[in-house]
C-alpha cells in the first residue's frame, strides 16, 4: 500500500512530464520546434513511478532508454531546461543539438542516448549491465521488444542473472499498427520462457510498487500497459477517448495535486516561452 | 627465432585481460581450436567472455561494455559474420562520441579466410565498416603491425577494425614496401594479398617488368605516404590496388584518392563479382600470383595501346 506522500511524490515527476509534453505539443503544432517530436504524455505514470521506486531504493541505475524518452529522463531528474535547449537544436542541448526528441541522453543521471534503431538499447544496456553489474533499467516500447536482438538479449541477461530490469511501455501500438496484428504472444510469457521473472501490469503505481522487493536482485521484465494520448510522432490525437493515468490520479489525489499541476504548468510555461525568445534574439 | 603472429596476438590478449584489465567477448572462443591459436587458454573468470551465438545481440552487448570504459575485445570468427554482428558497432559504438560526447572504445577482430566454406563466411568484409564514420581500420598481417594497431588502441578512445587473415597467423616477418628504384607499376596490397603480390614482384622482374609494392596496414583514416605518390608520378603504368574484399568498396576508393593525387591512372582487383560456393570449383579466391600478373599485363597492354 503506497502512502499519501509517495503517491504525491510521484505525482510531482508526473505532473512534469505531462506539463512538459503539452507545452511541447504546443509549439510542435505552431512549428516553433523543427525536429520530429516523439511525446510521451499517457505513459509518464510508468517512468514517474519506476523512478521514485529506485530512489527509494537509494540506487542510482544505469538507464538506456528509447525513442518515447523525455518523460523518463524529466522522471529520473534530467535538466528540464537543457531539454528544451535540444529540442530547439541549440548546441547548449543535454545532446549539443544533436539528439532531438528521440536521442537524448544525460551524464548527469547515467541516462544513455538511443540510436535510432529500435531495442538496440537492450542488448547495450545488457552489455553495460553484465560488464560493471550495476543496477540497470531498459525502456522499451511494446514495438521495440519485437525486435530478434531484445530476445537473445533478455536471454543473455537471464543466463548471467543480471541486476536489471526490463520496462516495456506497452501502449499497444507500433505507429497504429495494433498488437494483435503483429503477434499472438505476450512479452511476460516470453520473459517467463527465458526464466525470467516476468509480470504483465497496468501503469498503476501501486501494481508498479508490488514488485519493489524484485527490483536489481534478479533479471524482472515489468510489461506495463499504459495509454499513448498523442500521435506516435508530431502533436496530434489519435483519439479523444483514451483513458488517461495522469488525470485520473490527480483527480483520486484531490486539491494538493490539482495545484501542483498549475504550479508546473505556469512553471514549464514560462521556461518555454523564455528559451523560445531568447532563441527569437538570436 | 622471431615469433610468429599467433604467438603475438595470443600475448597481447594475456596483457589486455590479466594487466589491463580488459574484456574479450565473442563466440566459441574457449572451443577446440582457440581461434586459430591467438588465444591464451583462459576463461570467463579471467575476462574471456563467451557470448550466446546471437550474433546480432553479441555486437550489442559487446558495444554496451565498450560504453562502460571496458576496452573489450570482440572476435568475430568470420569476416562475413560480420553482416549480423556489425550493426549496433557501426550504428551506436562509432557514432557515440561525436553524438553524446561517450566514447565507446572497442577492438573488433574480424578475421578472415576462403576456401570451401560458402557464400557467407569466406574472405574479408572490411569494406562494410570503411563507409562509416567513427570506426578506424587496420589489417594488420605481421606481428609489428598488431603490436602497433593494439598500443593504438590502448592510448585512444576509437572503435578499431581489425581485418585479419587466418593465413598470416604463421608470419614472422615484417612487411616493408619495395619501391626500390624506378617503378613500372606499384601495386598497393590489402591483407592476405600483400604475400601474393612478392611473389608477383620476382616473377615479373624476370620479364623486366619492374613492380613496386605498397603495403597498406593503416586502411581508415587511409594516409598516403609521400614515397608513394612519388614513385606513382614516375611510373610508367600507374598502380594497381589489390584486395582480399569485393572490389567496389575500400578498393575503388583507394585507388580514387590515389589517382586524385598522383595523377595516374589507378586500376583495382579484389574478389570477383560471385557468390562463393563450398567446393574448390565454386570458390571465390582472393587474385593469386598468376591472375594479378595477367592482370598487370593486361594493364601494360592497354595503356600501351592508348598512347
Amino acid at each position: 500500500m503506497l502512502s499519501f506522500s509517495q503517491k504525491i511524490n510521484i505525482f510531482k515527476r508526473a505532473s512534469l512530464c505531462r506539463n512538459f509534453e503539452e507545452e511541447t505539443f504546443k509549439h510542435s503544432k505552431e512549428k516553433k520546434i523543427k525536429v520530429p517530436i516523439y511525446l510521451s504524455a499517457g505513459q509518464e505514470y510508468i517512468s514517474s513511478t519506476i523512478s521514485n521506486l529506485i530512489k527509494e531504493l537509494k540506487i542510482k541505475p544505469l538507464i538506456f532508454p528509447q525513442h518515447r524518452c523525455h518523460s523518463i529522463y524529466l522522471s529520473f531528474g534530467g535538466d528540464i531546461n537543457q531539454l528544451i535547449q535540444e529540442l530547439l537544436g541549440s548546441d547548449k542541448g543535454c545532446t549539443n543539438g544533436m539528439g532531438g526528441s528521440a536521442s537524448i541522453h544525460s551524464k548527469k543521471i547515467n541516462m544513455f542516448g538511443h540510436d535510432g534503431h529500435m531495442g538496440t538499447q537492450a542488448p547495450i544496456g545488457v552489455g553495460a549491465c553484465f560488464s560493471t553489474k550495476r543496477p540497470t533499467v531498459v525502456f522499451l516500447g511494446d514495438a521495440s521488444a519485437e525486435e530478434d536482438y531484445v530476445l537473445a538479449a533478455l536471454g543473455w541477461a537471464s543466463t548471467k542473472k543480471l541486476p536489471i530490469v526490463f520496462v516495456i511501455e506497452d501502449n499497444n501500438l507500433s505507429i497504429l499498427t495494433e498488437k494483435k496484428i503483429r503477434r499472438n504472444w505476450h512479452m511476460h510469457d516470453v520473459g517467463k520462457a527465458f526464466k525470467i521473472q516476468s509480470f504483465d501490469i497496468k501503469d498503476s503505481p501501486e501494481e508498479i510498487y508490488k514488485h519493489k522487493n524484485k527490483f536489481f536482485k534478479q533479471p524482472l521484465l515489468l510489461n506495463i500497459n499504459t495509454n499513448r494520448l498523442f500521435w506516435h510522432s508530431g502533436a496530434g490525437r489519435d483519439s479523444l477517448k483514451t483513458f488517461d493515468r495522469y488525470k485520473n490520479e490527480m483527480k483520486k489525489l484531490g486539491k494538493k495535486a490539482e495545484d501542483i499541476d498549475q504550479i508546473n504548468k505556469n512553471k514549464i510555461k514560462k521556461l518555454w516561452l523564455n528559451h523560445l525568445e531568447k532563441q527569437l534574439k538570436k | 627465432m622471431a615469433k610468429p603472429l599467433r604467438e603475438t596476438i595470443k600475448e597481447i590478449i594475456r596483457t589486455h585481460l590479466k594487466k589491463k584489465r580488459g574484456i574479450v567477448m565473442g563466440q566459441c572462443l574457449t572451443a577446440v581450436g582457440w581461434v586459430g591459436g591467438t588465444l591464451p587458454e583462459l576463461y570467463e573468470k579471467d575476462g574471456m567472455i563467451e557470448l550466446s551465438m546471437a550474433d546480432v545481440a553479441g555486437g550489442g552487448i559487446v558495444v554496451g561494455a565498450a560504453l562502460m570504459g571496458k576496452k573489450p575485445i570482440y572476435i568475430i570468427r568470420y569476416q562475413g559474420f560480420n553482416w549480423y554482428n556489425a550493426p549496433m558497432i557501426v550504428n551506436y559504438a562509432c557514432k557515440s562520441k561525436e553524438i553524446w560526447k561517450v566514447p565507446c572504445p572497442m577492438l573488433i577482430r574480424g578475421i578472415g579466410m576462403e576456401g570451401g566454406i560458402g557464400p557467407v563466411a569466406g574472405s574479408s568484409h572490411h569494406s562494410i565498416y570503411f563507409r562509416m564514420p567513427g570506426v578506424t581500420i587496420f589489417s594488420p598481417m605481421s606481428p609489428g603491425e598488431y603490436k602497433f594497431m593494439y598500443n593504438h588502441f590502448i592510448k585512444n578512445e576509437e572503435v578499431v577494425y581489425a581485418s585479419e587473415h587466418r593465413s598470416s597467423f604463421g608470419n614472422t616477418q615484417e612487411l616493408p614496401d619495395r619501391l626500390n628504384g624506378k617503378c613500372d607499376i606499384i601495386i598497393f596490397a590489402i591483407s592476405i594479398t600483400r604475400f601474393e603480390v612478392i611473389k608477383v614482384q620476382n616473377i615479373l622482374k624476370k620479364q623486366k617488368i619492374t613492380v613496386g609494392i605498397a603495403n597498406i596496414f593503416w586502411i581508415k583514416p587511409f594516409k598516403i605516404k609521400n614515397s608513394w605518390i612519388e614513385k606513382l608520378k614516375t611510373s610508367k603504368y600507374g598502380g594497381l590496388v589489390l584486395d582480399d574484399d569485393y572490389d567496389s568498396g575500400i578498393a575503388k576508393s583507394i585507388a580514387n584518392d590515389l589517382s586524385l593525387k598522383s595523377g595516374k591512372k589507378i586500376f583495382t582487383m579484389g574478389l570477383k563479382n560471385k557468390s562463393a560456393g563450398f567446393s574448390k570449383q565454386t570458390d571465390n579466391l582472393p587474385p593469386n600470383s598468376t591472375e594479378i600478373i595477367k592482370k598487370v599485363n593486361s594493364i601494360i597492354h592497354l595503356l600501351v595501346k592508348n598512347k
